[in-house]
């Protein structure tokens, strides 16, 4: 069975995408799945270090492609999940340096000894996005309840959708309950109205995400986060279980029944 | 809906969430089709500038106006009501006045056989209107 590759993208910078990548990574990891993350932000490299194995870099992604490095060489095995690896971006050059057909090759390589693909994208609809989506089999947009971020999402997944790559799913990213419940945050059921499409995920704003950053330890290893709960989520439902969304309201009210009644309504849960 | 609840009771500012729903709803009907506000409001005044050539538009209760049903189903819906002053204006407009012409010069080629003086005068200045109208007619003339 070959791997399935997953796209995580938004448009807008700063949503979390990496964050999200290695958190998904991680999960499934933890779910005995084979994965591989790869960076796909050339030029800006970030994923090393938010998973925490920036010190093991020798290749990267760009000396795959040129043939400075075999595709084993440039997998960096995670500390703690021997099935999990790392393809670094490189640091030091831009998108060009990478095809979208490049992209497909190196994917296509991976689909027979793994079971995830993940593919951090860069910000923006340029080619750095264009390589990203290339070899994807499924693409997740991760976006914030705000308008810039959610405006940037439906340009995104219009070109997805031009590139016959949809339909994409969204990942709501920083959601802060407190604030939808005064109303002036929108909420997951607002978002998926606007952008008229369905949801993975739903990750609550949380002070743990970036204590994990700060030590390369992805939030999801932390049984305490409820970021790292939405995470795990997000990834049983890539791997095909059913999983109720996770109430982010503490007193289990109207929001949490809002959000199982659209999940249903989405037919994806 | 929790903002709306707000506002009933009297309690908390302006619910911002809705706005942001209802400005982004708006603004992505017109990046989905790459047509920004002002180039759809000067296209509906093309539009309604066209149709009052023909005939005259009610301009109080014209209604062009966007709807998406989903994303890639965009439809420009547009409620032009004429207005009720419409027999009026239609009897002195030029295309219809050119078509009553043509049909009395049709008529007046018998009369034209008697030779009848103020007919021909008649006749003759009809034929110099539709020649500014259309000139077509113009070797009408000469029969």
């Amino acid at each position: 069975m070959g791997a399935k590759v997953i796209t995580v993208t938004s448009g807008k910078g700063g949503v979390g995408k990496t964050t999200t990548t290695a958190n998904l990574g991680v999960s499934l990891a933890r779910l005995n799945k084979r994965v591989v993350v790869i960076d796909a932000d050339i030029g800006l490299r970030n994923l090393d270090v938010v998973m925490g194995l920036e010190n093991r870099i020798v290749y990267d992604l760009v000396d795959v492609v040129e043939g400075r490095s075999k595709l084993r060489q440039a997998m960096i095995k995670h500390k703690q999940f021997p099935d999990l690896y790392l393809i670094p971006a490189a640091q030091t050059r831009d998108k060009t340096a990478v095809s979208p057909s490049d992209m497909v090759t190196i994917c296509n390589k991976l689909r027979e000894e793994f079971d995830f693909v993940l593919i951090d994208s860069p910000a923006g609809i340029e080619r750095g996005f264009r390589n990203a989506i290339a070899p994807a089999d499924e693409v997740l947009i991760v976006t914030n309840p705000e308008v810039s971020a959610v405006r940037d999402a439906d340009r995104i997944i219009g070109l997805i959708e031009a590139e016959n790559k949809g339909p994409a799913r969204l990942i709501l990213n920083r959601v802060k309950m407190e604030m939808i419940k005064r109303g002036e945050m929108l909420s997951a059921e607002d978002v998926t109205d606007i952008l008229a499409i369905s949801i993975i995920g739903i990750v609550p704003e949380d002070e743990n995400v970036i204590p994990a950053s700060n030590s390369g330890v992805p939030v999801t290893l932390n049984e305490n986060s409820r970021a790292g709960v939405a995470f795990r989520n997000i990834a049983r439902r890539l791997n095909g279980e059913k999983v109720d969304f996770m109430s982010l309201d503490n007193s289990g009210g109207i929001f949490q029944r809002l959000t199982r009644l659209f999940a249903g309504g989405q037919g994806n849960e | 809906m929790t903002g709306f609840f707000d506002r009933m009771l009297g309690r908390g500012k302006e619910p911002t969430a809705s706005k942001a729903k209802e400005r982004l709803q708006f603004v992505l009907v017109h990046d989905r089709i790459n047509l920004p506000p002002e180039r759809l409001k000067e296209m509906k005044e093309e539009i309604l500038a066209v149709i009052s050539k023909y005939v005259a538009v009610a301009s109080d209760e014209v209604d062009i106006a966007l709807e998406q049903r989903d994303r890639n189903q965009n439809r420009l819906i547009a409620e032009i009501p004429f207005s009720k002053s419409i027999d009026k204006k239609d009897d002195t407009h030029p295309s219809r006045h050119t078509a009553t012409s043509k049909l009395m010069l049709d008529e007046n080629d018998d009369l034209l056989l008697d030779d009848d003086d103020d007919i021909m005068e008649t006749r003759r200045n009809m034929a110099a209107t539709d020649n500014a109208v259309d000139g077509d007619l113009g070797d009408f003339d000469d029969d």
